[in-house]
């Protein structure tokens, strides 16, 4: 067999221009293939992580019914005792109560539909990132009476500036429609532009004061210390604490949670699809070779080789190509990959459409080592059925016949 | 003693419309140290000859029996080995390994028999200094001439001390020196190590050396003289 093994290799360099040619293509195609995934998987990424930084959190808790139409009455139950059990619940890093409404927004510009929250600034840095954001104005630090911040696209529409005013109105517990006056003192800008246009910030002690319930929580966002230990935490909680309802970020909005679930998925499908068509590549190549060295397929089997080893050696061959094509390109896909990892890459030209869809203009290239390694796999295997084809033409071939070919 | 014995053999191709009856009936044998020609026309059965006792092809009846061993009843992968530890092969167009070295071409056959390193290394040296290759041990087969590769041919058949070596044709790509040098060999060889060598040849030189001559036309024997 090592003698085969010596052949095989040495026939990958016969025609050193024809296999570097398919070496080349395959380094490419890993290259180019793995890049894209990384992308795919940092713009996932992104758009998982500034939804969960700027709004969602890894938990929210909830009155079970309050999603459904956002009613003032669907308050937290037991709050006092929930609170006090995620402050001694270990998987939580930081938690947050909020205080939240429907309402409608006008100026003497136009009007818009928003969901008014009240937060605690303070409190509220330790979940979200939009004390971060903030591209105008201050984060609730210079305006005493009831200070709002609100999101940039909604203040380009409503025409809004620091220091405007801005009138709300909602229809509170009794049914009566009720009018309040907010301040803005900041604009600020997440990577979701849909989040900026329908949400305004205020103080939860301001919102509560006006809902004349000094204990109305909507809403508990939850930090945990790692996303490992959402899906624990969340059950913990809903054993404790039936009448409210606690979900994760995935259930709350189900296609960051979906689109993380199949991109596990793509990544294969996509490499899959990117090797297949190498295959085809790596088919003509070996059945060229087949087909050129028909007379000394001939005669190995003349003098001796037997069909097995025949298989093998052309099986070999191909595979050796991969062998040498496939480090390369996962190396250099490993490189490209880290540096951009690290550095990011700017879409800022086409920014405005990313953040459509809650992406950053920045995007961070991923890739595991558990795809490098699959990928690799998944290389030789695909290598492996490529190879078939042509060993199964030398198996074919006649001894009497190749011998005397031309 | 016999070493070929074949008895009744028929083959027929169809070329088209036309049967061609390659192998009419031929019935030889060859003995020990036989340095044989098998001579005719185009087309009148001594390719088909030389397969059929070489095993690389099947007679449509008829018995080839080398050896007690009668290899039309032997499957594929029996004939393989049969073919590896019991003849020897050249052919017309060298039909050397490209990627491996003089040495290695002829190692190979010893390798796939499971010779030990040191007898392989000991006869690879002892073949290529039997046909004068003992400089050239180490270059492929691109780096030699014609006439140099089939003598790298010879030693690799001889390589696996075959009961006989079969050769097609091994003159026809060589120029008259190199026809010489390598018919000297084989005779020296046959005469020595009383190895049999049977050929198909149109070529003349060839036919002036051989012992024994058989004419197949229409692949049939019309002719077998010992000279």
């Amino acid at each position: 067999m090592k003698t085969v093994f010596k052949i095989a290799w040495r026939n990958v360099w016969r025609n050193k221009l024809r296999s570097l040619t398919v070496i080349l293509s395959m380094i490419l195609g890993l290259w180019s293939g793995l890049f894209t995934v990384s992308m795919m998987l940092g713009l996932n990424d992104q758009r998982m992580d500034s939804a969960i930084d700027s709004y969602l959190s890894h938990i929210q808790i909830h009155h079970p019914s309050f999603t459904e139409n956002y009613d003032l009455e669907h308050t937290i139950s037991d709050y006092d005792s929930l609170s006090f059990f995620l402050k001694e619940e270990k998987s939580v890093k930081s938690f947050s109560s909020r205080t939240i409404i429907s309402a409608m927004a006008s100026t003497a510009h136009g009007s818009a539909g928003v969901r008014l929250i009240g937060i605690d600034p303070e409190v509220e840095k330790e979940i979200t990132t939009v004390h971060k954001s903030m591209v105008k104005g201050t984060y609730f630090n210079s305006i005493k009476s009831k200070p709002a911040i609100i999101g940039k696209k909604l203040a380009e529409k409503l025409k809004l500036d620091l220091k405007k005013k801005i009138y709300l109105t909602f229809v509170d517990t009794d049914g009566n429609q009720q009018r309040i006056k907010l301040k803005i003192e900041g604009v600020f800008k997440t990577a979701s532009s849909l989040f900026d246009r329908t949400n305004i910030y205020m103080k939860q002690q301001d919102l509560q004061k006006i809902l004349h319930n000094s204990s109305a929580v909507h809403e508990i966002g939850i930090i945990c210390k790692n996303l490992d230990v959402v899906d624990n935490t969340v059950d913990s909680i809903n054993s404790k604490f039936k009448k409210n309802k606690a979900e994760s970020w995935s259930k709350i909005a189900p296609e960051l949670g979906y689109a993380q679930e199949i991109m596990g998925s793509v990544i294969y499908i996509f490499m899959g699809i990117i090797l297949i068509a190498l295959s085809f590549g790596i088919i003509n190549t070996m059945l060229m070779a087949v087909l050129e060295r028909k007379k000394e397929l001939g005669m190995l089997m003349s003098v001796g080789l037997n069909k097995r080893k025949v298989f093998y050696m052309i099986v070999f061959e191909t595979i050796f190509i991969s062998l040498v094509a496939a480090p390369i390109g996962i190396l250099l896909s490993y490189l490209l990959i880290s540096y951009f990892g690290i550095h990011g890459i700017d879409l800022s030209v086409v920014g405005e459409g990313l953040e459509e869809f809650g992406i950053g203009t920045r995007i961070y290239t991923k890739l595991s080592l558990n795809n490098y390694w699959n990928i690799s796999i998944l290389t030789l295997i695909v290598t492996f059925l490529s190879s078939l084809i042509p060993a199964r033409r030398a198996l074919k071939l006649n001894p009497a016949e190749a011998v005397r070919a031309l | 003693m016999n070493v070929i014995e074949t008895t009744k053999l028929f083959k027929t191709y169809s070329q088209g419309d036309i049967q061609v009856n390659a192998l009419n009936d031929v019935s030889i044998n060859f003995e020990q140290g036989e340095f044989t020609a098998i001579v005719g026309p185009s087309g009148s059965g001594k390719t088909t000859f030389l397969n059929a006792i070489g095993g690389l092809d099947t007679p449509d009846s008829g018995k080839v029996i080398i050896n007690n061993t009668d290899i039309t009843q032997l499957k594929s992968n029996q004939l393989i080995d049969f073919r590896l530890r019991n003849i020897g092969f050249v052919f017309q167009a060298y039909n050397l390994i490209p990627v491996l070295t003089a040495k290695e071409n002829v190692e190979f056959i010893m390798l796939m028999q499971g010779e030990t390193a040191k007898s392989r290394k000991s006869r690879t040296e002892e073949l290529l200094n039997a046909v004068g290759l003992k400089e050239q041990i180490n270059r492929k087969p691109g780096q030699l001439s014609g006439g140099q590769q089939q003598r790298v041919a010879v030693a690799r058949a001889l390589a696996s001390k075959p009961q006989f070596v079969l050769a097609d044709e091994p003159t026809a790509n060589l120029d008259s020196t190199s026809t010489s040098n390598l018919l000297d060999i084989m005779f020296r060889l046959n005469q020595e190590e009383k190895m049999t060598f049977i050929f198909s040849t149109h070529d003349q030189r060839v036919i002036d050396r051989a012992k024994r001559i058989i004419t197949l036309e229409d692949g049939k024997v019309i002719s077998d003289v010992i000279q």
